[in-house]
């Protein structure tokens, strides 16, 4: 089996959210070491946690 | 020293800022804020020898978003537990129709107060709903298990909420911050 990039975006999410089990860790690892479009997207939703944290503590 | 009154005054526009950014609603924010500022002045004690007025005031607002956010939920109808509105951004074979680019430098964003802005406003043009699931979660810092008794959904109906969230943030930063200027 092999996750789309669809069902990898899902997952990315979810893996902010909840501990993913090792199966969809390793088909998620899997599909990112071969998708650059999914490897970036992760890096956007990583970045997102970290404006997200530091969003207030900027405001005037 | 400044009156303890008058110093809880000044912040109150910070406090409302704060509070309308994740209630969505000036009014309830103001409720929020008004409660905040209460409890603030039957606490005074409990301030003595802290540092920062503010952030023990934020401290206390946070706690008055999540009881006006419960509240708030048990008025809010149902939201679709799918999030279709996606499904234009993959082919039918579940490839990304448009593979997501590299942001250049995003720490760099991090430093600038225009970044915030542009964010805030992304956040703003999230359903009501959406932005109270994903603010809990990633600004307050609330596990998914909380976030679901607070709104009264399931995980699986949490998870999607937090992935529209993502996603529709996605779309909006690359376009109005990290997209080709």
């Amino acid at each position: 089996m092999m996750l789309t990039c669809k069902e990898v975006s899902r997952l990315v999410s979810q893996g902010l959210d909840r501990r993913l089990g090792w199966t969809e860790r390793l088909w998620l690892r899997l599909h990112l070491a071969i998708c650059e479009g999914c490897t970036n997207f992760k890096k956007q939703m990583d970045f997102l946690r970290r404006a997200l944290r530091e969003l207030g503590s900027k405001a005037p | 020293m400044k009156d303890f009154r008058t110093r809880l005054e000044s912040e109150r526009a910070y406090l409302q800022r704060y509070a309308s950014l994740q209630l969505r609603d000036p009014h309830v924010a103001e409720d929020a804020v008004q409660e905040t500022l209460v409890a603030a002045l039957a606490g005074e004690a409990s301030f003595e020898g802290r540092a920062n007025l503010r952030t023990w005031l934020t401290g206390i607002l946070k706690h008055k978003i999540v009881d006006a956010i419960r509240r708030l939920s048990r008025e809010a109808t149902m939201v679709p537990v799918d999030a279709e509105e996606f499904d234009a951004l993959f082919s039918a074979d579940g490839h990304w129709v448009d593979p997501p680019a590299a942001w250049s430098d995003p720490d760099a964003s991090l430093q600038q107060k225009h970044f915030f802005a542009a964010l805030e406003a992304c956040l703003e043009r999230l359903p009501q709903k959406t932005a109270h699931a994903f603010m809990m979660r990633e600004h307050l810092g609330l596990e998914t298990g909380e976030i679901c008794k607070e709104l009264a959904i399931t995980p699986t109906h949490c998870w999607v909420l937090l992935y529209r969230a993502r996603m529709a943030l996605r779309e909006c930063l690359e376009k109005d911050w990290f997209g080709p200027k």
